[in-house]
């Protein structure tokens, strides 16, 4: 329908209910869409009845209308917002265990302070080091550490919240504006 | 007051107002039918769960009220599933109820244990996996709910044999339900109303493109309302058929792979399509690159995924269908112009269509029956008891869909987006089950009716008064008349060459049994059938190798449409054959 040119990253916040076979709800209805999930982190929010899922999801606009209304559609999904082009602040944090060598050691502590990571476990010959950012911040401190000799990564995922004071969810969730809905009249 | 789970399944069920049930017990749902004993449940068993589940469908689509089947764990549950995805696929409002293991055991394959929620996660609207005794009542309330509101579809239960056995509190059945995650669109956004109305009011080619949406929504008269106000030709999917009275002089009949010529010719011609309730499926689009090229679409649907999903829309609206229509008519009786003047031209364009490409046959008095004249004679003749029909899959289905003459909605029973085989018998006893009195027809062929007949016997044992009538063929004729199009008559398993006796086979099962073998047969078996009380099983023997046009290949753009008579163009088939 549209050129891939225009398939860009979109990152999606989803309240969901927070109970037993949700998640995979979600997944299966993904799968049989045939959409692609970059990275998905869930976990309970402030009310413990309900959990927020944050993806992004790979798409142009016309897959990323679908895939909001599709979610919309499964019962257990509260509110889908998509933060792609709202102002918001996204991190996702990253634990690299990297060969430490002493003759190492000193330029990679450098590198971390310079990306205010830490260092969160030592051994005679590796550090593991925990970053936290945007994804442009873990990706230029994993080119930077590449030379060492990386042995393992382990990542969260983005995280996304809205700036400003607008919050979600409310307690009262019921009465909050469908996203997709917005999207489906036209306005 | 303390209660059993099933006591309070029960309960629920009466509380909702459900008193018709279809279904097969076993092991983990035996305790639910113990203490069914003791509640005023009509409950109808069948041979086979998959025949409860169209049998539910059918129960919807004629009285508009919730279906609901109850079968028991492991297999009884698994042979729902081919029931279940056709309900969701054609937006038909009913409620599984599924016997489990007790959950102690459940993930241990334990005996008739089968991972129902997983299972059925894609071929439901929502599904419950039961895990309190004391959720009971809000379970069962918000599947009915979620089953008959928005765009209706499928919910499944699943009850574990420890929750139903267990007791729990039972503080009555609640009266509201409020399910944070679902709040479908009612009313129409004004603004997009004015918006259509304004598009149809400057339309030099309009056309009504409407589908089961109109039915499900009870919209028929609005939509004849719509009609009549605009004097816009109109067109049904196979779904919504019966939305429009077919006596009506706007009526183009069906579109679609085997619609009217008229009906497809209006859909590459329109300047305005004005689809309400249905969803631009394949088998009405054709090639997509190639549809609706030069139109503007209006697009009225309750389910927002439906919109946009396969073509462009320009003026989408959301909304309960019969709640926009009104909005929409009284947006149009606002503007003043004379409708049918302005769409003279178009008019006489179609009637030159309808003139041209009529739907016909040829019935020689002394050669086989064909058909489609066994099929008009059965509208004809039953017309003044405006019979409920149903359909299997196939040739007759669309021969049926395209002769089909009928006054009111839900009188039209029939599996579209799913195609089922073995749909119509079991969904005309549902049918059946909720008008006792009415006459119920199931149109059927001899390939579809073999897959679920072996309910005949329920026939027989509940008394439920259905006609069948077996176009019969010997040939599963469809896939029969797409191997001789498109794959040089080279014919593949298609002849059932072998078939059962049909009438020593109703007979068998307590049915009455007929046979008509020639033209002249037809009406008077027809006028024999309907007077016998009783179910009624009617051989039709007719033209083998009939095929159904007109017919737009599958992939095929609908211009590409081949009318009876016209020869099937090799070049067209080759990309995709």
């Amino acid at each position: 329908m549209t050129d891939p040119k225009d398939y860009r990253k979109h990152t999606l916040s989803v309240l969901v209910e927070n109970h037993q076979g949700v998640l995979a709800k979600i997944a299966s209805l993904i799968a049989a869409k045939g959409y692609n999930i970059d990275n998905l982190s869930v976990a309970e929010t402030l009310d413990p009845t309900v959990s927020r899922m944050t993806m992004s999801v790979r798409g142009d606009e016309w897959v990323i209308e679908q895939v909001v209304k599709q979610l919309h559609r499964l019962i257990d999904v509260i509110k889908v917002v998509d933060l792609t082009d709202e102002a918001h602040v996204g991190r996702e944090m990253i634990f690299i265990r990297v060969n430490a060598e002493p003759v190492n050691r000193a330029e990679i502590l450098r590198i971390v302070e310079i990306f205010r990571g830490r260092v969160v476990d030592v051994t005679p010959t590796s550090y593991t080091l925990e970053i936290t950012g945007e994804e442009s911040k873990t990706q230029a401190v994993l080119e930077l550490l590449q030379p060492f000799g990386i042995q393992e990564i382990v990542r969260s995922g983005k995280l996304a919240i809205a700036r400003g004071s607008k919050t979600v969810p409310k307690r009262e969730e019921g009465k909050l504006r469908l996203a997709s809905r917005k999207q489906a009249v036209g306005e | 007051m303390r209660l059993t789970g099933s006591e309070i399944f029960m309960k629920s069920l009466q509380g909702e107002g459900i008193h018709t049930a279809f279904g097969h017990p076993g092991g983990a749902i035996l305790h639910g039918y113990d203490v069914m004993l003791d509640y005023p449940m009509k409950h109808i068993l069948v041979r086979h769960e998959q025949v409860a589940v169209h049998a539910a469908e059918g129960f919807y689509k004629a009285s508009g009220k919730t279906g609901t089947a109850i079968v028991t764990s492991g297999p009884g549950a698994t042979n729902t599933v081919t029931g279940l995805t056709d309900a969701l696929m054609d937006s038909m409002a009913i409620v599984v109820f599924t016997g489990q293991v007790p959950t102690a055991v459940m993930g241990c394959d334990a005996f008739q244990e089968a991972d129902v929620v997983g299972t059925t996660r894609t071929c439901t609207k929502h599904n419950f996996l039961a895990l309190k005794t004391e959720e009971l009542p809000r379970i069962v309330k918000e599947a009915y709910y979620i089953a008959r509101s928005g765009r209706p579809g499928p919910v499944l239960v699943d009850l574990p044999k420890d929750i139903i056995m267990g007791r729990a509190e039972f503080k009555g059945y609640p009266e509201d339900v409020y399910i944070r995650g679902y709040n479908p669109s009612v009313n129409g956004h004004p603004g997009q109303i004015r918006k259509a109305a304004e598009l149809i009011a400057s339309a030099k080619r309009p056309v009504i493109y409407g589908g089961g949406g109109i039915i499900h929504a009870d919209a028929s008269p609005e939509l004849t309302e719509l009609v009549d106000i605009t004097q816009i030709p109109t067109t049904l999917t196979l779904m919504g058929l019966g939305g429009l009275d077919t006596s009506h002089p706007l009526w183009l009949g069906m579109l679609g792979m085997h619609g009217t010529y008229a009906a497809n010719m209006c859909m590459i011609h329109t300047d305005l399509m004005i689809a309400v309730g249905s969803r631009f499926d394949d088998r009405v689009t054709g090639k997509l690159s190639e549809f609706a090229k030069n139109c503007k679409i209006i697009h009225i649907d309750i389910d927002p995924t439906s919109i946009r999903k396969n073509v462009h829309v320009d003026v989408p609206i959301v909304g309960d269908v019969k709640r926009v229509l009104a909005q929409l008519n009284a947006e149009l009786r606002k503007i003043t112009r004379d409708w049918r003047k302005d769409l003279e031209e178009w008019y006489g364009q179609i009637a030159e269509w309808q003139r041209d490409h009529p739907l016909r046959y040829q019935q020689n008095p002394e050669g086989a029956i064909k058909p489609q004249f066994a099929i008009e004679q059965l509208f004809k003749a039953t017309e003044e008891h405006d019979p409920i029909f149903s359909t299997g899959v196939g040739q007759h289905q669309m021969w049926a869909a395209q002769y089909y003459r009928g006054h009111h909605p839900r009188r039209w029973i029939t599996s579209g987006g799913l195609g089922t085989m073995g749909f119509g018998f079991p969904a005309a006893l549902g049918a059946q089950a909720a008008f006792p009195d009415k006459l119920v027809i199931d149109i059927d062929g001899d390939g579809s009716f073999q897959m679920t007949m072996q309910d005949l016997i329920t026939c027989a044992q509940y008394n439920l008064p259905v006609k069948i009538f077996i176009m019969n063929n010997r040939y599963l004729g469809m896939v029969r008349q797409w191997q001789e199009l498109f794959y040089g008559r080279r014919y593949s398993q298609v002849d059932l060459e072998v078939h059962p006796d049909f009438v020593k086979l109703a007979e068998a099962c307590g049915c009455v049994g007929m046979r008509a073998e020639r033209p002249g047969d037809v009406k008077p078996i027809i006028e024999k059938a309907i007077s016998t009380p009783g179910p009624v099983v009617v051989d039709v023997v007719c033209e083998r190798e009939e095929n159904c046009f007109p017919m737009i290949p599958a992939g095929a753009a609908l211009k590409e449409i081949i009318d009876v008579g016209e020869p099937v163009p090799d070049k067209l088939f080759q990309g995709w054959r």
